[in-house]
């Protein structure tokens, strides 16, 4: 059990991974993609994880009371607003192979020449 | 490499990553036993010193603000390369079509949503330092209430609240807006980004020195962010459902 957070945060990226590998669709790449990411999430947030620990806004809770680290979850934040942004990214050139190439499916797409 | 040999490939690095990661995750401290001192510090100190009582907000903002600039900058540039991505090729100006939706009922709640979502998102960011939320999350909810309106209104309706200068504006003055604030602390002298504001009492709106600066910054930039994106990716769909210029 006191592993467990961890161990899911391996197995979501992992999961993820083979998503990606094994994608016939960019779209489903994308969100695979993102799956892969939000193991991150999970890792941070079970690394700052204090036991019986509140959330860290001390508002009508007296200082002092034990709480969970402010750090992780900031760095947490920053990590999703990246993912959605790399998700944007991606959506838009999914969106430009299938004009150019016609497909969606990243095995059909041929090597750039230059 | 066809399907077959990357899946095997995949297969032998996914074991040995598996490997791999439950070797270092029995080296970290278990689940619940944690001991970061920045983290604990932060916890004990921050809602005196900053008087802020959401400590992740004063981390976000203050403690690691150069790092919030980043990533505001990040989310600028990404949002730059999906509008220079979907624009260039896309014909200039194509006919906004009519597709309003036609269940009353539908309209109805999206409308009353819309207003309720906007206040809502207003709210999240305007407490931010306060109780949970923030720029980043009360802005993402603030751009979910512009996309109501295309859910539950009209394409038509849509494009004409974002209307795609305005939004341009607000995410550049909010991704500007947090460095411009960062610049004026090095203009008395402090260090970039250095609190500007008498800190006030923790727990009350007008607290925390710089941070509802850095806050609302973000909320707009975020919210703008996001519009934009939606402009981009729902221009694209009316092309394609817009009869006249249905691509070849």
């Amino acid at each position: 059990m006191s592993y467990l957070p961890f161990v899911l945060a391996a197995w979501i990226f992992l999961v993820g991974i083979f998503g990606i590998v094994r994608s016939r669709h960019f779209i489903h790449l994308v969100v695979c993609l993102s799956l892969t990411q939000s193991s991150t999430y999970v890792l941070l947030l079970s690394i700052g994880y204090v036991k019986h620990g509140g959330a860290p806004i001390f508002k009508d809770v007296p200082l002092g009371t034990k709480a969970v680290d402010p750090v992780v979850q900031a760095l947490t934040l920053t990590d999703i607003v990246v993912s959605v942004t790399v998700a944007a990214l991606l959506l838009a050139l999914a969106i430009q192979a299938k004009k150019h190439a016609k497909t969606m499916n990243p095995d059909e797409l041929r090597p750039v020449r230059g | 490499m066809t399907r077959r040999v990357r899946l095997a490939l995949f297969g032998v690095a996914a074991c040995g990553l598996a490997a791999l990661l439950l070797w270092s995750i029995t080296g970290l401290p278990k689940f619940g036993d944690y001991h970061g001192a920045y983290g604990k510090i932060l916890n004990k100190r921050a809602p005196q010193e900053r008087q802020t009582s959401n400590v992740v907000a004063a981390v976000v903002f203050d403690y690691r603000g150069f790092d919030t600039m980043g990533e505001e900058l990040i989310l600028f540039a990404a949002v730059m390369g999906v509008a220079m991505l979907l624009r260039e090729p896309r014909e200039e100006e194509a006919p906004v079509p009519e597709d309003p939706v036609r269940s009353d009922a539908l309209r109805a709640f999206g409308v009353s949503l819309a207003g309720a979502t906007l206040v809502l998102g207003l709210w999240i960011v305007a407490h931010g330092y306060v109780t949970p939320g923030g720029g980043f999350q009360g802005g993402v909810v603030l751009a979910a209430a512009f996309l109501l309106v295309w859910l539950a209104g009209s394409y038509r309706a849509y494009r004409g609240l974002a209307r795609a200068p305005f939004v341009e504006l607000a995410e550049g003055s909010g991704a500007g807006g947090y460095v411009v604030i960062g610049l004026c602390a090095l203009l008395i002298g402090d260090a970039f980004l250095h609190n500007l504001l008498p800190y006030g009492v923790a727990g009350k709106l007008s607290s925390g020195g710089s941070i509802p600066l850095l806050n609302w910054a973000s909320g707009l930039e975020v919210t703008a962010a996001f519009v934009l994106l939606f402009n981009e990716f729902l221009s694209e769909r009316a092309v394609l459902i817009d009869p006249t210029r249905r691509p070849s």
